[in-house]
């Protein structure tokens, strides 16, 4: 078999009447960002709670590595691999921004205090906010939060990074330092899975593209080729109206 | 206007306190041991079934449920008189406090954990799926993260709880249990100064759901998340 970190094969998933995914596959490679764009309510953030096993699937498989988690017993021991970067941050409210990013490594993987307190301090500098360790949620802004909720996930030193609209819930002026900090990671060959609107980020960051529609995906590629010459006319359609529309300024 | 003639009055039953303080204080100690002992096993007590009935499976949650409507749906008085008159008769004799402390914990424990529930509820459901997301165990997520979060914002109505224990608990007194009420009833019947006697002990309680009235604000303040505090 293939060397691929991670293969969605031929997943289908219903919500009551409704079939939010008709089929969906495609594999991820260690080190590589691959971006998710389409229209809303097409079953792009429902793909991410299936890697995740947040909602498991009618049909098909998951294989992280060799494991398939849509068979595993143990889905904690998986989802330790995985992080996850919810749209509305998910942070704890009772702890500190310190105390977000430490409480996977004391409860889940055992470690010392001292041990997870220097590992947490470590993430927090590498997304700029050292200075805001001892901050609670309520007091930080909405990119702040979204880059404590980026350290915690990577505090873990997960296998990849799923980003569930990272920058939705934040106003306009904020999403750059919370993509700035994706950025950086691509570069430092994260291996990462991106639901945006983004379309500038998605472009310049991402190593290939998957275009979904109505729960399929209708095409995937390098960014480069589905922004200038994409085979299905939707992805033309879309590409263009949401680069019209949110990234006039950003190239 | 009333509170001076109520001060007025206080000061001349002050004669009735030195009379007796020994037999009060003793009461008060009663009182206080009770509603103590009874609140904190209530909120064991009430965190347990308001899991249960949250987190439990159709079956558990069916039966914390009907257990929660039960208490919450007779009086209180009748549960103390279930809980030391009638247990008897099945060959369980309990001491009146002992059976005071059953009943008040079980009558307490059914409100507190609809408090909780409330509580638990309100906490938002991606709290959880975050902490799973980290790897955490569904148990591992509701303990570390979703009762931190609930238990705080409870403490206000625990303390309304309180509260109602402190003065729920002069009915031990018809179950013959020696708390301040108790003690009141007997000094009173000696020395038939009925209307002093017992204006003294609501001075009493009065003093007492002051006092830790103020000490659960500041319980309130100290645990208070940045960002979540209440409101006053």
């Amino acid at each position: 078999m293939s060397k691929h970190l991670l293969r969605v094969e031929n997943v289908y998933k219903r919500f009551g009447d409704n079939e939010v995914l008709k089929g969906i596959s495609f594999q991820l490679d260690k080190g590589e960002t691959k971006v998710i764009v389409g229209p809303s309510g097409t079953g792009k953030s429902t793909i991410l709670s299936l890697i995740n096993m947040l909602v498991t699937p009618d049909e098909g498989h998951i294989y992280l590595e060799d494991i398939d988690i849509t068979r595993t017993r143990d889905i904690h021991k998986v989802r330790q691999n995985i992080g996850f970067v919810f749209q509305d941050f998910g942070l704890f409210n009772h702890l500190t921004a310190k105390g977000n990013v430490m409480i996977g490594l004391t409860k889940v993987k055992k470690m010392k205090k001292k041990e997870a307190e220097e590992i947490a301090m470590e993430e927090l500098r590498r997304v700029g906010l050292e200075n805001f360790a001892d901050h609670y949620p309520a007091q930080l802004s909405g990119g702040q939060k979204q880059r404590v909720g980026i350290a915690r996930a990577l505090a873990m030193r997960p296998k990849l990074i799923l980003f569930d609209e990272p920058t939705s819930a934040l106003d306009p002026e904020l999403t750059g330092e919370v993509l700035n900090v994706m950025r950086k990671l691509a570069n430092e060959g994260m291996t990462m899975l991106i639901v945006t609107h983004e379309m500038g980020f998605a472009r310049t960051v991402a190593d290939e593209l998957i275009f979904m529609e109505d729960g399929v995906i209708l095409e995937q590629g390098p960014p480069e080729k589905l922004f200038t010459s994409p085979e299905h006319p939707r992805t033309r359609e879309f590409l263009f109206k949401l680069t019209d529309l949110y990234n006039e300024g950003e190239r | 206007m009333f509170l001076s003639s109520l001060l007025e009055g206080l000061q001349k039953n002050f004669t009735i306190f030195l009379a007796n303080y020994p037999a009060l204080l003793r009461g008060l100690a009663v009182t206080i041991y009770l509603t103590i002992i009874t609140s904190i096993a209530g909120i064991i007590l009430g965190t347990l079934l308001a899991l249960g009935k949250v987190y439990g499976n159709k079956f558990i949650s069916g039966i914390v449920t009907a257990f929660i409507g039960l208490i919450q749906g007779t009086p209180l008085l009748v549960q103390l008189f279930v809980v030391y008159y009638g247990l008897p008769v099945y060959g369980i004799r309990l001491t009146p406090i002992a059976a005071a402390l059953i009943s008040f914990t079980i009558n307490s424990g059914a409100y507190q954990a609809e408090y909780l529930r409330g509580s638990i509820q309100s906490v938002s459901s991606g709290q959880l799926k975050a902490a799973l997301s980290l790897g955490m165990t569904r148990w591992q997520g509701i303990f570390y993260v979703i009762l931190p979060q609930a238990l705080r914002r409870v403490i206000p109505s625990w303390t309304n709880e309180f509260i109602y224990l402190l003065k729920y608990t002069s009915l031990a007194y018809i179950i013959t249990a020696p708390e301040l009420m108790g003690e009141a009833k007997i000094i009173a019947s000696r020395n038939y100064e009925f209307f002093k006697t017992y204006l003294l002990v609501a001075f009493i309680y009065l003093i007492l759901v002051l006092v830790f009235t103020r000490l659960f604000r500041r319980i309130e303040k100290r645990f208070a998340i940045p960002g979540f505090e209440l409101k006053r």
